[in-house]
């Protein structure tokens, strides 16, 4: 761990969307009465999603207001967590594992691979699409090596499928998370040595009478969900909330709403078109599953292959169409979504959005 | 009490005891970095592992409570063993560790001579180390005008930061980042905020933070340390004062837990630079409009002149805020000696007076007593302000729990919670009919923003309305408490410093043609009319120096002995650290030579003459160190007064806490302190 | 090799559905309320004749843990904090019983907390892990809609759950490291005592458990503590999560009975080591903080506590880090050193000088550019870092280095013999600065 210090470049303000804001009153009801400062992490979190990836010095002492604590206090908790960025990353911001078991199994070549094209560690790449920081162990050694890109885990990597990986994501093409080799989860690549009973040798037997599901990555789509459910557990007091609504409102609205389109892919530029592959057509051979349901057809909308929360496309936009300039996400040039004069700093319809953006980037 | 073992000696101690306590209690010595009585337990340094039977590593001595040993099998005490192989080992590990990343920079640290850290290395240290890796190298630190950083020194005990978030409240200064890169340091280098921060200084074991003032001037072996009494407040807190030669260098708390525990103030610790700025180092004359230097012949001469033409009635004698006991029993002896019924102590107006009896005006239930009080009701005034460290003491009733605080006054950041009632006497008013006790003992603040004005006699008798109602005063506990402003008040008051028959206060005194001769001394809050004819004595050019067509030149605080009482009556003994400059003399002599040429010459000698004759007119002036409560129905006498209350707000008399008093106003720290200060208000307020 | 039958995790893989239905249909859910209306008692009485020892890493018997609650207190809720701060290197365990079958979990949690009369359950997980944070909420949600936890729920205890999502720090799997966490501030280990039972989070009583060791406790009080008694060895019973990874053939996550041989263990599951059994250098049984232990040794030692703790290493979370003969050990420990420097809270003086002082010196070393000198004063340091910190991250730190020096000290050897002789090769590469 190095010295973490706040970017040089700060914005003049910042304040949570008010979808957001909702969110967060929401987390902060997770914690008793005056414990509000438990819900610290999941609004940096929150402040960093909204901001371009990285937490700015106005957030800090904004949250700090909102839960009424000294700004040291945040400072230190922002600074001691290495999974708040404190300056600009790129768009897709690659953390990569280098702690021994994926060392053993190869992490060196992903590193080179990211030197290489990336650049050194923590710099934005000319293009703003990259950038990458060495994280120890995250958890997935299985199937070592592997990266986390944003949310997503890329597992089972070699330097090709790697190289690979960044090309379609540098050129907006929708990309397979988790195993980049055709493994399921962390099973033993070849077939199953255990629960073979339910499963079958190849695990594609239906066990327990339920459906296997096609691929575990799209589990949570469109269909699964039904958007009457989901009102009824917004309606719940006190509660907190599954995070997906806001997380649609962060990162997703913008992506649903500027391409007037469910389907999002991990996209460089545009949003995908309707019809965009769910990335999986490459590997459904390899993994010869008996998948129960046709790929890419998910209700017919086009199965979001990386969507990390199987957010319905009903319940985004029911939530968020209100607040369409809540989304900051990162994108560049989405089809003109509806800009909002408030946010025009960070809004991604804006005109001053992209050179601001990368004129923050060192 | 408990049993316990150590290194083979039987104690008993009390179960609450920690180790490390029990250790000290059967004579063995742990050295400890992080571990500070007043603080809370951190643990963190390890330097205090001591072995316990029966634990499978060494405990931090520190932080493990008696109660938490578990006895023997057949239930022996407890064995504690503080000289065994793992200890020392675990010393000698602890000491290599902290010691690999501390720089050798000893020879060019002012902490050398006092630094834990090397006294500690020296005791239970190895000579050598085995790291040949660079040392880590850390920025230092900017976190205000009175704290020096070198955080390469910085062996991470976080004292600093327990103190300003548990003492002083504002939470200034934090940790950030993690691991061996870990920094202390304020939000985004900011100044602190607090009053108190340079105690963070002292409690830093080691040499990363360091007074910015008194940076590289000397070694701490080559200054004569005196016992001495601060004046900046009403708290008279216990200092040291360090100095070399003539001249003072600075300034240190010394523990009293019934005052200031360790703490001080920085306008307390910092005025150093102020002592030796503006002083008046000779007589001074007015002629032709300007003050002239003369001999103290021909000013004690002016005097005469003008004192002996003028009628005994049209003579006047305000003492300041920051004198001594006997020089003010000098002074109104001089006063009576000429026939003078104009006396008073109270430049700022405050309805204070000793005829309601001395509890009317003191801090009844003590400083410690705060820890005992249940429940507060401040009642125009800023604690935070008008005393720093008293407020850190009702801060720190406020963080054991269950002591609820209300508040009429201004509504100001104090550093713990409140509840506001209201700005001024309409609250109070309302309150006078519906007071409810608050736990068993309940504790009334009343402070001069409430009493220092026109209606402040009013104010007071509502304030004991209030205060009795409150239940303030009950069988073993007297609540209420004034808060004082000024150090010489109470011992003013004691000795009657108060205008007699027919005499005029001190405001009245200063009105345009009230009198012909004016008696200042050390008094700069006062603003004196043109037209009388105004002596200064005092030891800076203040506001009264400018004002005056005499200027005598007293001693400042740290140049004379002398006695002081603070604001809850306690007597405390104040030593000479250095002497006065040039021509400047202790004040007593030079009322006492003036005195003679005045033919009302004053019968003692030296000084211990004089505070013979003090003490054998004010009895308590003899009980030094310590409190004598007052007596009497003091909320009755005071309710029963009533009177007309004015409207106003109440408004607390310090509003810049740096700049109180001529030696402050002559410090550069200090006005750089206020600049800032004032920025952070404006802050807050926007 | 543990029946199918035995097993608990049955959707390990996420082969099935990892939602309600799906739970449901392999049993997660069935007969809870009977469970509980057999009372606190029966609940850690069945926990502690199951013989479960915790799976987080120190294996303390978890029966016995919940019973060191204190007695209900209307001013001092009591809380259960599920420890899914997964990171030691190696282990991924967890995460699969997250995202594949999360009402395994939230079962286990309704169950524990009754029998420490908890109503509120934080379920802390690691920040990292996105996906499966997202899962336990929408399972949670499930959960609530089907009345099965909640203040007014079919089980008639009322209870409620959150998921808290951590930021990216190791030490926060330390358990007073996570409630310290959990409450808005750095993690940093408290001191102990007062343990977490009586002073935990918000100064209420409070216990800490691993997710595995919750998501067990539903089958175990199913299927009777005597059948998890009966697998495994004594002190080491029940099933257990390995996490294979490292020079296998095929790496993987799988339920085992406790005390498998490893050689069993591997080729069973693993497909055997990369380059046959001959090329097996050593294996990090337990994590990254227990020692390594050579090949010779490992091959056919049961893999469970008592075994492992003979070797001088530990079953810890059974991650097993297989290396074989290609392996640069020194580079490979000096690796975890790094981690170790790199996760150090900073909190304690042995713990933040001493780990940054023990990954240059091995990374030195796995240099070759050091003196065999130091290799002794480096075991020295480890013995100086070793149970003087607050928490066992220090402990965890010199453990992987002490195991490298005992066990593959002539490695050392030549390392530094090898750069003396030639000091200018190519410098050896090490991960990160």
């Amino acid at each position: 761990m190095t010295v973490r210090r706040l970017a040089d470049i700060q914005p003049d303000s910042f304040d949570f969307t008010p979808e957001n804001r909702v969110w967060v009153d929401k987390q902060i009801r997770k914690y008793p009465e005056g414990r509000q400062a438990s819900a610290v992490m999941a609004l940096l979190r929150r402040a960093q999603q909204q901001h371009e990836g990285w937490v700015p010095k106005p957030a800090i002492e904004k949250i700090a207001e909102i839960l009424g604590m000294p700004y040291i206090r945040v400072l230190e908790v922002a600074t001691f967590y290495t999974m708040y960025n404190l300056a600009p990353v790129g768009k897709h911001f690659i953390q990569f594992c280098g702690t021994t078991p994926c060392v053993l199994r190869g992490a060196d070549a992903i590193k080179a691979v990211l030197e290489a094209r990336v650049g050194p560690m923590n710099a934005v790449s000319a293009d703003g699409n990259f950038s990458w920081l060495e994280v120890e162990c995250l958890g997935a050694c299985c199937n070592a090596p592997m990266v986390q890109i944003n949310d997503e885990y890329y597992e089972d990597l070699t330097a090709e499928n790697f190289d690979k990986l960044l090309d379609d994501l540098a050129a907006g093409r929708p990309v397979q998370r988790g195993s980049q080799t055709g493994r399921r989860t962390s099973e033993p690549a070849g077939g199953l040595t255990s629960l073979t009973t339910w499963y079958g040798a190849q695990g594609n037997q239906h066990g327990f009478g339920t459906t296997p599901v096609p691929d575990n990555e799209d589990v949570r789509t469109a269909a699964d969900r039904d958007p009457a459910l989901d009102d009824a557990l917004a309606a719940r007091v006190g509660r907190d909330m599954p995070e997906r609504h806001a997380e649609a409102s962060g990162r997703e609205a913008a992506a649903d709403i500027g391409s007037n389109d469910t389907g999002r892919q991990r996209t460089g530029g545009e949003a995908p078109p309707a019809e965009a592959d769910t990335g999986q057509g490459g590997l459904g051979g390899q993994r010869d599953v008996a998948n129960a349901r046709p790929e890419g057809s998910v209700a017919g909308t086009g199965t979001r292959t990386d969507d990390p929360v199987g957010v319905n496309q009903a319940e985004s936009a029911a939530v968020h169409k209100p607040h369409p300039e809540s989304a900051a996400d990162r994108q560049e040039s989405p089809p003109a979504p509806p800009a909002d004069a408030d946010r025009g700093q960070t809004g991604p319809g804006s005109p001053a959005a992209g050179p601001a953006a990368s004129a923050d980037k060192p | 009490m408990t049993k316990i073992v150590v290194d083979g000696r039987e104690v008993d101690v009390p179960a609450d005891y920690t180790l490390l306590q029990a250790c000290e209690a059967a004579g063995a010595e742990i050295p400890r970095f992080c571990f500070h009585e007043r603080l809370s337990i951190a643990g963190n340094c390890r330097m205090c592992l001591v072995e316990l039977k029966g634990a499978p590593k060494p405990v931090a001595s520190c932080a493990w409570g008696v109660r938490d040993c578990r006895p023997g099998p057949n239930g022996e005490a407890p064995q504690v063993s503080t000289k065994s192989a793992v200890v020392k080992k675990a010393r000698h590990g602890i000491m290599e560790f902290l010691l690999i990343n501390h720089p050798l920079d000893c020879p060019i640290c002012d902490q050398g001579g006092e630094c834990d850290l090397q006294d500690q290395a020296m005791a239970f240290g190895v000579s050598g180390s085995r790291f040949h890796e660079n040392k880590r190298a850390v920025e230092d630190k900017y976190i205000g005008p009175i704290v020096r950083t070198s955080m390469n020194r910085c062996i991470h005990c976080t004292r600093c930061v327990r103190f300003t978030s548990e003492v002083a409240g504002t939470g200034d200064m934090g940790a950030i980042g993690r691991g061996e890169d870990m920094e202390i340091t304020t939000y985004l280098e900011s100044a602190m905020g607090s009053e108190l921060q340079g105690n963070v200084a002292d409690l830093c074991p080691v040499g990363a933070l360091l007074q910015k003032p008194a940076a590289f001037k000397a070694r701490p072996w080559e200054m004569a340390k005196t016992q001495v009494i601060d004046v900046m407040d009403a708290l008279g807190s216990n200092i040291r004062v360090d100095s070399r030669g003539r001249e003072v260098l600075r300034i240190l708390p010394r523990i009293n837990d019934d005052v200031n525990e360790e703490w001080i103030s920085d306008k307390t610790r910092h005025i150093v630079d102020g002592l030796k700025a503006q002083r008046l180092d000779r007589p001074y004359l007015r002629k032709a409009g300007r003050l002239a230097p003369v001999t103290w012949a021909e000013a004690f001469a002016a005097i005469a002149a003008k004192v002996k033409a003028a009628d005994p009635k049209r003579l006047g004698f305000i003492a300041g805020d920051l004198v001594s006991a006997e020089d003010m029993f000098a002074f109104k002896g001089l006063a009576d000696r000429l026939g003078s019924p104009n006396v008073d102590c109270r430049q700022d107006g405050t309805a204070l007076h000793p005829r309601h009896g001395r509890g009317s005006y003191l801090f009844n239930p003590t400083v410690p007593g705060i820890e005992r009080a249940t429940s507060l009701l401040i009642i125009g005034s800023n604690p935070r302000r008008e005393s720093p460290v008293l407020n850190a003491r009702i801060r720190k009733r406020w963080r054991m729990g269950g002591f609820p605080i209300q508040l009429i006054g201004e509504r100001v950041d104090l550093t713990y919670d409140y509840d506001y009632l209201g700005a001024g006497t309409d609250t109070l008013q309302e309150l006078a009919g519906k007071a409810e006790q608050l736990g068993e003992r309940p504790m009334v603040i009343v402070g001069q923003g409430a009493l220092a004005r026109p209606d402040g006699a009013a104010v007071l008798a509502l304030a004991a309305k209030v205060a009795k109602s409150f239940g303030a005063v009950s069988e073993g506990w007297n609540g209420f408490s004034v808060l004082h402003t000024a150090a010489s008040r109470v011992a003013g008051l004691d000795l009657g410093l108060v205008p007699g028959e027919g005499g005029l206060d001190a405001l009245a005194m200063a009105e345009p043609g009230a009198l012909d001769v004016l008696f200042l001394l050390g008094a700069d809050e006062v603003t004196v009319a043109p037209g009388a004819f105004v002596i200064y004595q005092g030891s800076h050019g203040d506001r009264g120096a400018h004002r005056a067509d005499v200027i005598l030149p007293g001693a400042a605080y740290t140049e004379k002995a002398g006695l002081y009482v603070n604001t809850e009556g306690r007597v405390q003994q104040s030593d000479r650290a250095v002497f006065p400059p040039g021509e400047a003399r202790e004040d007593w002599a030079i009322l006492r030579a003036l005195s003679e040429q005045l033919g009302a010459r004053l019968p003692f000698d030296n000084y211990r003459a004089l505070k013979a004759a003090l003490q054998a007119a004010v009895p308590h002036f003899a009980k030094v160190e310590r409190v004598v409560p007052a007596e009497g129905d003091i909320l009755g006498t005071l309710a029963a007064l009533g009177g007309e209350v004015d409207r106003a707000a109440f408004r607390s008399p310090v509003q810049d806490f740096y700049l109180t008093n001529p030696i402050a106003r002559c410090s550069a720290v200090m006005a750089e302190c206020s600049v800032l200060a004032q920025g952070h208000m404006q802050q807050a307020a926007e | 090799m543990l029946d199918d039958k035995d097993r608990i995790f049955l959707n390990l893989y996420g082969i099935g559905d990892w939602r309600l239905e799906g739970a449901r249909k392999r049993g997660t859910w069935d007969g809870t309320k009977g469970m509980l209306e057999k009372g606190k008692d029966w609940i850690i009485n069945e926990m502690k004749a199951s013989g479960l020892r915790g799976r987080g890493g120190a294996g303390f018997p978890t029966g016995l843990k919940w019973s060191f609650m204190p007695k209900p207190d209307p001013n001092r809720p009591a809380y259960l904090v599920v420890n899914a701060d997964e990171s030691e290197p190696g282990t991924c365990k967890d995460r699969e019983i997250m995202r594949n079958d999360p009402h395994m979990l939230i079962e286990g949690c309704l169950i524990a907390s009754f029998s420490m009369h908890a109503n509120a359950c934080y379920i802390y997980i690691r920040g990292e892990y996105v996906l499966e944070a997202d899962r336990l909420d929408a399972a949670i949600d499930e959960a609530y809609e089907a009345k099965l936890v909640g203040p007014d729920n079919i089980h008639g205890y009322p209870f409620d759950i959150y998921v808290h999502r951590g930021a990216g720090a190791y030490i926060c799997g330390e358990e007073t490291a996570l409630l310290e966490s959990l409450e808005g501030k750095k993690g940093m280990p408290r001191l102990k005592p007062p343990f977490p039972a009586n002073m935990g989070l918000y100064g209420f009583p409070t216990t800490v458990n691993n997710v595995e060791s919750i998501a067990v406790a539903p089958t175990i009080l199913r299927r009777g503590g005597a059948w998890f008694a009966g697998i495994g060895r004594k002190n080491n019973t029940g099933t257990k999560l390995f996490c294979v990874s490292g020079h296998v053939n095929t790496p993987c996550n799988v339920e085992e009975a406790m005390s498998v041989p490893f050689r069993e263990l591997i080729d069973r599951h693993c497909g055997g080591i990369r380059g046959g059994w001959d090329n097996l250098l050593g294996v990090i049984p337990g994590g990254s903080s227990v020692p390594v232990v050579p090949a010779e040794q490992i091959m056919d030692c049961p893999m469970d506590f008592d075994a492992l703790r003979d070797l001088k290493s530990g079953l810890g979370t059974a991650a097993v880090i297989v290396m074989d003969k290609s392996t640069d050990i020194i580079r490979a420990i000096a690796r975890i050193s790094y981690f170790y420097k790199h996760e150090s809270c900073g909190q304690c003086t042995p713990c933040r000088e001493g780990t940054g002082w023990l990954w240059r010196v091995v990374s030195r070393m796995a240099e070759g550019r050091a003196q065999k000198r130091e290799i002794d004063a480096l075991l020295e340091v480890t013995t100086q870092l070793e149970g003087h910190s607050i928490c066992a991250l220090g402990d965890a730190a010199a453990w992987p280095v002490q195991g490298l020096i005992r066990h593959f000290r002539p490695e050392i050897e030549r390392r530094i013999d090898t750069y003396m002789a030639n000091p200018h090769p190519e410098p050896i590469r090490i991960a990160a600065e």
